[in-house]
């Protein structure tokens, strides 16, 4: 049956995914492509959908595939089998770890990993900044550079009002309010 | 309407979850500034060195970032119905989003209104990263490991970003190499104190 054979993989691919987002690419692109629900090109076209709307891919991605294989129920069950395992995981270890968390060891390894999470957002903020204003891809191989003067422009002008509004109001500005404004922006002047 | 009652903080957490659902453009850390705001500062939750416990916790183990954190955050204020609810408001945006575009996408990827309010987006998601990055900074234990680890991590990931390296799962390496170096220096100073 459909239904259960799209839950079925998009529990395999939750569960098999670590880091989430493009980390699941690869085992996507076994599972999917290699059941013909999607081709190739259709993946590409889809990872820019995503990239274009709210929300985390693993849910994007399991709700299309799901929607064009099975319509409304489809979407259900693959983006159901998606979040399961890890809401499944997540409870449990929530349930566990609250026990354990005064544990040295357990905080131990916590302090290890704090400087390693904030670096991999740092370098998540990085590779955007070069993805949108120093090349066109994201790899210094496979494009020659450019820079993108009205993108820079932007990201000079929204870091300005960013830092005004802290150094004026005390507080950090609302991201969600900062986000419209950049979208805002990008209609003026990139449309 | 009891407001500090069960039914009312489920209620409130689903509702937060659903705008943090709505407005993570990017994926992954890219919700991790409106997480803060939300749950950090607004609702108090939790704290910035939780947030990062949370991080840790969700990149060690399977699935989306965004729905661990969900799903842990909703168990720590209002138990299994609170992680139901928060983890159903996260994926309601999106679901409800794709599923519409489903049946238009291919028209949708023409619209230049959308690539241009996307872009615009894609920039004011780089100004939020460097806002996470400098208060989750503060939470960090203040130490010469740190430093090291941090750098490590950046170097590295750095260069495999760059250069595209395809390496399978490597964020989880990094993960388990901090893991590592904080259990060996936790046995260490533990010995260390004996003597």
């Amino acid at each position: 049956m459909i239904y259960f054979e799209l839950f079925y993989t998009f529990f395999l691919i939750g569960l098999f995914t670590f880091g989430g987002g493009y980390a699941m690419i690869p085992m996507i692109e076994d599972q999917i492509v290699g059941k013909g629900w999607m081709t190739d090109a259709q993946l590409t076209d889809f990872i820019a959908i995503s990239e274009t709307t709210p929300g985390p891919f693993a849910i994007n991605i399991s709700t299309f595939v799901g929607s064009q294989t099975g319509g409304i129920f489809g979407a259900i069950c693959s983006t159901i089998g998606v979040i399961l395992p890890s809401f499944i995981i997540i409870l449990l270890v929530a349930i566990i770890l609250s026990k354990f968390l005064k544990n040295r060891f357990v905080k131990g390894a916590l302090n290890g990993v704090k400087p390693v999470i904030v670096a991999l957002i740092a370098v998540t903020a990085v590779t955007f900044f070069i993805k949108t204003i120093l090349f066109s891809g994201n790899a210094i191989r496979s494009v020659p550079m450019y820079f993108d003067r009205a993108a820079f422009t932007l990201l000079f002008v929204l870091a300005s009002f960013a830092i005004i509004y802290k150094i004026n109001k005390k507080k950090s500005v609302n991201p969600i309010s900062l986000l419209l404004l950049s979208a805002f922006f990008g209609i003026v002047l990139f449309y | 309407m009891k407001k500090d009652g069960k039914f009312f903080q489920i209620l409130i957490l689903f509702l937060t979850f659903l705008k943090i659902g709505a407005f993570t453009f990017g994926g992954g850390y890219a919700m991790i500034p409106i997480i803060q705001k939300e749950v950090v500062e607004k609702r108090r939750w939790a704290t910035n060195a939780d947030i990062l416990e949370i991080l840790a916790i969700s990149e060690s183990t399977p699935g989306p970032i965004s729905v661990n954190a969900a799903t842990y955050i909703g168990f720590r204020v209002a138990g299994f119905w609170g992680s139901l609810f928060a983890t159903l408001g996260l994926a309601l945006p999106s679901f409800v989003i794709i599923f519409v575009i489903s049946f238009f996408y291919k028209t949708f990827m023409t619209w230049r209104i959308v690539q241009a309010a996307f872009k615009g987006l894609s920039i004011g998601v780089i100004i939020l990263l460097c806002m996470a990055v400098i208060k989750l900074k503060k939470s960090i234990p203040n130490s010469f490991l740190s430093v090291i680890l941090f750098v490590i991590t950046f170097v590295g990931m750095m260069l495999i970003n760059l250069f595209s390296w395809k390496i399978p799962s490597v964020t989880l390496i990094f993960i388990g190499f901090g893991l590592l170096v904080g259990i060996v220096t936790t046995a260490i100073t533990r010995k260390e104190k004996k003597k």
